[in-house]
């Protein structure tokens, strides 16, 4: 788990300069009570933004 | 009674066409022509496209909405504009031909006071060879830019699938087909659920699969990418797209131009100016956009079509498309109103309305092939400039002729976006983005040309929900149910 987006890195590939991320970053992404949280604050930032150009 | 003719009726169009008909009621009367019988809620095609969801699920039909809205609908295809009529009356007229089961190929003229151009575009397939037929469905490539295209789609990613479960590799290779394209967005969707589809279906470990685009870094996406604030820094669209990239396994070609498409292979020129070949089992490859080919006729039977459009067939608006070299690009060259200048009954918006230069920066290969992506208009600044020309043409019926139009320009706007990455309840993600403004204003924000307090993104299940309810919330607003004028664009 912990080298889950590592392994797929080619030193001096195309990939070799970026960031992957790490187990806990990747469990968030699909924690339902983590996500649902996100999803409130997702929203907002949206309506903020969609507010602002009409 | 004034007549309003609303040419299309993809999101721009029919947005404008329906709250055109609210708003103006029985007094005047608003038409649309659109040569599809079907409404196609398009970012929904990418879960057609790997079977999550079916051609019914993202279309319905449009006659019983506009009959309920009171719209007059004729399905044909646009021909010419005559903006100052003809001979024998000054009426203004649109030459339009059925495509109508039973009806096809009538020529009818509809004359107008107020005429707004909102067709899309026309998928130019025949810009490379070997891309596709006039259909879309090409004989070495698959689309997903219909719902169609992407049923099509669908029935070789399965056949690819049944390959690869009987032990035979697949190369997938998905991006754009050509150095001018835009939707890199609906490219960089379809690779991912792609991806996703493989390893539910547990054949990931049999594929290779490798992204082509015209951009010259991976998260361009047509907007010269953007900087979003994350763990304390402004960090470029580029590392966060490279970082998906990377974890998901998917290999690219960067900055490239697909110049032949044969079976099993593309053509491709680098911005360095070199060629390459890639070989492929299965292919989505998005085609460049072009103006529909509608011609514009005077009242002496003349072609101002170079008038009214520009040279790609989209229409002059009230944008600068004097600003030369990138270097003197501004904010301000955007149009603000989408009134046509020389006739100001004309308006264009959505993906019709010609834009004055690109958003990204323009680059060419050192053999002078220009590869960069053009600019996107789809979404949601296509609903809000659509829902601003309908304000403006309203509010010139029934205040008069000197009423102020409305502005909707995309360097004052901000567009939310939500790119699936995946679909599945607890298991899929999108990245969910929002920027600000969407053409960079780099006067108004030095640097990175854009309000990194309204501009951010992130990747998740959150992304994905909100996904599927736009879904959902998008097809109740175009079918013009309860509340449908209450949902933003």
């Amino acid at each position: 788990m912990s080298k889950y987006g590592e392994k797929n890195i080619r030193a001096y590939g195309n990939n070799f300069t970026t960031m992957t991320p790490g187990p806990v970053a990747k469990f968030l992404r699909t924690c339902v009570i983590f996500q649902a949280i996100r999803f409130v604050i997702i929203n907002i930032k949206m309506l903020v933004v969609v507010s602002k150009s009409h | 009674m004034a007549r309003l003719v609303v040419l299309g009726g993809g999101v721009s169009g029919h947005t404008a066409a329906t709250f055109a008909a609210e708003w103006l009621g029985s007094a005047h009367e608003v038409v649309v022509v659109t040569p599809n019988a079907k409404w196609n809620w398009i970012p929904s095609n990418i879960w057609v496209g790997v079977g999550q969801m079916t051609k019914e699920d993202v279309t319905f039909d449009l006659a019983p909405v506009y009959a309920k809205a009171g719209i007059k609908y004729h399905q044909a295809k646009a021909l010419g504009i005559h903006p100052e009529g003809n001979e024998t009356s000054d009426k203004p007229y649109v030459v339009i031909e059925s495509t109508e089961a039973g009806k096809a190929g009538q020529i009818e003229n509809i004359e107008y006071d107020y005429l707004i151009n909102a067709t899309g575009p026309k998928l130019n397939f025949a810009a490379t060879p070997g891309l596709g037929d006039a259909n879309g469905l090409g004989e070495f490539t698959v689309s997903v830019c219909t719902a169609d295209h992407a049923t099509h789609a669908n029935e070789e990613l399965q056949k690819a699938i049944e390959k690869m479960k009987k032990g035979e590799r697949q190369k997938f290779l998905i991006g754009t087909g050509h150095g001018m394209c835009t939707c890199q967005g609906a490219a960089f969707e379809y690779i991912f659920n792609i991806e996703h589809e493989l390893k539910k279906a547990g054949v990931r470990d049999m594929a290779e699969i490798k992204w082509i685009s015209n951009e010259s870094f991976l998260g361009d996406f047509g907007v010269g990418g953007l900087h979003m604030k994350a763990m304390g820094f402004a960090v470029s669209s580029k590392i966060f797209a490279e970082s998906l990239f990377a974890e998901r396994d998917v290999d690219w070609i960067i900055g490239a131009h697909v110049n032949k498409v044969e079976k099993g292979k593309v053509h491709y020129e680098l911005l360095d100016g070199s060629m390459g070949e890639e070989e492929f089992d299965f292919s989505m490859l998005i085609p460049p956009f072009a103006g529909v080919g509608l011609k514009a006729i005077n009242k002496a039977g003349e072609d101002i079509t170079a008038t009214v459009f520009a040279p790609n067939g989209f229409m002059k608006v009230d944008a600068n498309y004097a600003a030369g070299a990138y270097e003197n690009w501004k904010a301000s060259d955007w149009p603000k109103t989408y009134q046509n200048p020389t006739y100001k009954n004309l308006f264009a918006c959505g993906i019709a309305f010609a834009p004055p230069h690109p958003i990204s920066k323009p680059m060419s290969s050192p053999n002078g092939t220009p590869i960069n992506p053009t600019p996107p208009r789809t979404g949601m600044p296509s609903g809000i400039m659509g829902k601003a020309v309908a304000h403006s043409v309203c509010d010139l019926i029934t205040k008069g002729p000197d009423a102020p139009l409305h502005e909707a320009s995309m360097a004052h706007m901000g567009a939310a976006c939500v790119a699936s990455a995946g679909k599945g309840l607890f298991t899929g993600t999108a990245a969910a983005m929002t920027i600000y403004p969407v053409v960079p204003d780099f006067e108004k924000y030095p640097g990175t040309g854009r309000d990194t307090d309204y501009t951010f993104g992130e990747i998740g299940l959150a992304g994905h929900w909100i996904k599927h309810i736009l879904h959902h919330l998008f097809i109740w607003k175009a079918k013009l149910k309860a509340g449908w004028t209450l949902i933003p664009e």
